[in-house]
């Protein structure tokens, strides 16, 4: 019987972290769509905005500090607890109850009950991010992008986050070895629950929480690559390969920059490139880490929140450009899997994310700042709009205009180049009537 | 006073001290015109030689970029830069963050390296310098709120500057709801300020000018042309051109210093 629970724990372990892999490898090839860019400069810096970014969530707290401090504990919760796996997997494996108690004794203990308030604090907070998202009217979590699927996937992590640490914590209430010797903070609430109880009772609650908490957690596990919910794993990465450059600077179109250098210097004979694009139309033009970003976003919507666009009305919701990307993606990845069959109708990022949506972009740069993980929704845009523009041909007329001003007079507006230097004229005169 | 051309000064055998990139903005739009002879008589007060392109200067390619057209950016791109490097330029200061930021940081990889400056950085480091003694002045004591561009601010990561030289006249400056990294943009970057925007609620210069008008400022500081459009018309469509103006820091610090009316 005991060898029996042992091979099933090993079979569930096995298969949960199976299929887990195999989700990330579908992901990692989905990433790999993208085009290559190298981003493996600067180490040191990088490592640094890791630390500050997803370890030490440095935008977290600022940006809205009490989302953001319930952030934290659910965060410190989830990590700090997870040592706890460790020992439920050496015990699922070996049969053995508690293996490190005996070894740490009382650090054990302490560690348990530090545990249990991390554990109350991850709950609290999820009660309190569930009236948030569901009792309370706020935009952010209300907005039409969000409508369905996202919406749920929401209160399911939530709702998931709250069972585990329930489990936990009637774990550690029904256990008899903790109610003998020592007080768990919250656990110890429960105690009546399990006063009357005989041992051999007491002792199967202990073993189904137990059980119900590593089958949760492997549930969990194979449910995060299919959810907005994979920040948890991508935002280090993500972080890690945070655009260094100052936030204006857009990247220079080196296709472009090859056919300009053949104008200026015929000598210069461009490399020649198959199937030229300009812009992106869909998925496989933006590089791998736009499509990083695509899947690290956990749908918060802070940047919407700032669009000075959005927030005066306009469609373009840089969330949803995130969204919309990742969805794309899945959709590429599962055609080329053979999952989804071909499309009857051509699809591209374009049949997601619309051109009144793209031109909407001041450039700003807010969406970008804010990013708790620094995703950057702008990059997408601006590389959309040019596709729009240069494959397309569909620049709105006043742009049109604008481009044939600065082809022929260098300048946005209509006034002749020999005009420029006028106000220095001006000047000049202005100083003259002054001194007479 | 003049405004020598740099070519009139390697004619006379001399090197400016830095290259003025007036703009387009500052060279045909009547309101920016007028930053660029302030700034213009403050570089000359404070003894500094510098160079226009005059009628050489173009268009950087910056509203075609972000709209879209990298193709004709980089014409322009790299036919300022010919014209840069043929004179030899090494120092530019620029009134607008947008020609500030092209020429700052994508000209370089088209073959345009130079250190590039934003006039309120430049205007920071006279004043740090001891070549522009300012003290006090017109704007002693007045309230006046400032407008973050976002190519300056969030872009290129510069805030302090603008503020500390709005310092150096001990004015009272108040912040609005948003600003610095939080500064809510005017609404005319993107190329957005060539075309009329999207259907939505609101226009974004309205949405902006609102917070000023709740500072209680008379006088919104900027540092770019094209905020300075946006915000004017904002000012405009609150029905406050009476109550409230749009200044440059290089117009302030003329006025503070009585160059300008």
């Amino acid at each position: 019987m005991q060898y029996l629970s042992q091979i099933l724990f090993i079979l569930i372990l096995g298969a949960g972290v199976y299929f887990f892999y195999r989700s990330i490898n579908r992901i990692i090839r989905n990433i790999k769509l993208g085009k290559d860019i190298d981003l493996s400069d600067n180490k040191a810096k990088r490592w640094k905005n890791m630390l500050r970014f997803a370890v030490g969530q440095g935008k977290m707290t600022k940006i809205k500090p009490i989302a953001g401090i319930l952030h934290v504990f659910v965060y410190l919760g989830f990590v700090l607890i997870n040592i706890e796996v460790l020992e439920i997997i050496i015990d699922g494996i070996a049969g053995t109850h508690r293996v490190f108690r005996p070894v740490l004794g009382g650090l054990y203990d302490f560690s348990i009950a530090f545990f249990e308030i991390l554990g109350l604090l991850v709950i609290i907070s999820c009660i309190i991010f569930l009236f948030r998202r569901n009792a309370m009217k706020i935009y952010r979590f209300q907005s039409p992008e969000l409508k369905g699927w996202p919406f749920f996937d929401a209160n399911v992590i939530l709702v998931v986050e709250i069972v585990l640490m329930v489990a936990l914590i009637v774990m550690n209430a029904a256990d008899r070895s903790f109610q003998a010797d020592a007080s768990m903070p919250v656990s110890s609430f429960l105690y009546p629950m399990f006063e009357n109880m005989s041992d051999s009772s007491a002792h199967l609650w202990v073993q189904a929480a137990w059980w119900f908490h590593f089958v949760g957690i492997l549930w969990f596990l194979n449910y995060v690559p299919y959810s907005k919910h994979l920040h948890i794993i991508l935002a280090f990465p993500n972080t890690y390969y945070t655009n260094l450059d100052p936030k204006a600077k857009f990247k220079n179109n080196e296709l472009v920059s090859n056919e300009v250098k053949a104008m200026m210097d015929t000598s210069f004979t461009p490399p020649t490139v198959e199937n030229p694009r300009f812009g992106v139309k869909d998925v496989e033009d933006l590089t791998w880490k736009n499509l990083l970003d695509a899947y690290s976003c956990t749908e918060c919507g802070r940047c919407t929140s700032v669009c000075p666009a959005n927030t005066t009305g306009k469609l373009l919701s840089p969330r949803k450009v995130m969204m919309d990307t990742r969805d794309r993606l899945e959709e590429v990845g599962k055609i080329r899997d053979g999952v989804l069959p071909e499309p009857e109708q051509p699809k591209d990022l374009h049949t997601y994310i619309t051109k009144e949506e793209l031109l909407a972009c001041t450039t700003c740069n807010a969406c970008v700042e804010v990013c708790p993980i620094n995703i950057n929704p702008m990059d997408i845009i601006v590389n959309m709009r040019q596709y729009l523009v240069m494959e397309e041909s569909a620049a709105p007329q006043e742009w049109n205009m604008m481009f044939s001003n600065i082809e022929n007079n260098g300048a946005p507006w209509q006034f002749a180049q020999s005009e420029r230097a006028n106000w220095a004229i001006d000047l000049e005169n202005e100083s003259k009537k002054d001194e007479n | 006073m003049k405004v020598r051309t740099y070519a009139d000064y390697l004619a006379a055998g001399e090197t400016p001290e830095i290259l003025f990139w007036v703009g387009c903005a500052g060279s045909f739009d009547q309101r920016a015109q007028r930053v660029t002879k302030a700034f213009a008589k403050i570089l000359d007060y404070a003894g500094v030689k510098f160079a226009v392109l005059g009628n050489e200067e173009s268009c950087t390619g910056d509203p075609a970029k972000r709209a879209g057209n990298e193709f004709l950016f980089q014409m322009q791109a790299s036919n300022n830069i010919a014209v840069l490097n043929g004179y030899g330029v090494k120092k530019i200061v620029a009134t607008c963050p947008h020609c500030f930021n092209t020429i700052k940081n994508e000209y370089p990889e088209l073959g345009g390296n130079y250190e590039v400056l934003h006039h309120t950085q430049f205007l920071q480091s006279l004043i740090n310098e001891g070549r522009l003694k300012i003290k006090g002045g017109f704007y002693k004591g007045k309230k006046i709120t400032y407008h973050d561009s976002c190519y300056l601010g969030r872009g290129n990561g510069v805030y302090e500057a603008p503020r500390e030289v709005i310092a150096a006249m001990e004015a009272d400056l108040v912040e609005m709801k948003t600003c610095r990294s939080k500064g809510m943009c005017c609404g005319a970057g993107g190329a957005q300020v060539f075309k009329e925007s999207e259907k939505g609620k609101k226009e974004i210069n309205t949405a902006r000018i609102e917070q000023a008008i709740e500072t209680g400022a008379k006088v919104v500081a900027s540092n770019c042309p094209f905020c300075m459009i946006m915000l004017q018309d904002g000012i405009k469509a609150c029905g406050k051109e009476n109550d409230m103006k749009v200044i440059d820091i290089a117009e302030l610090i003329a006025k503070a210093e009585d160059l300008i009316d």
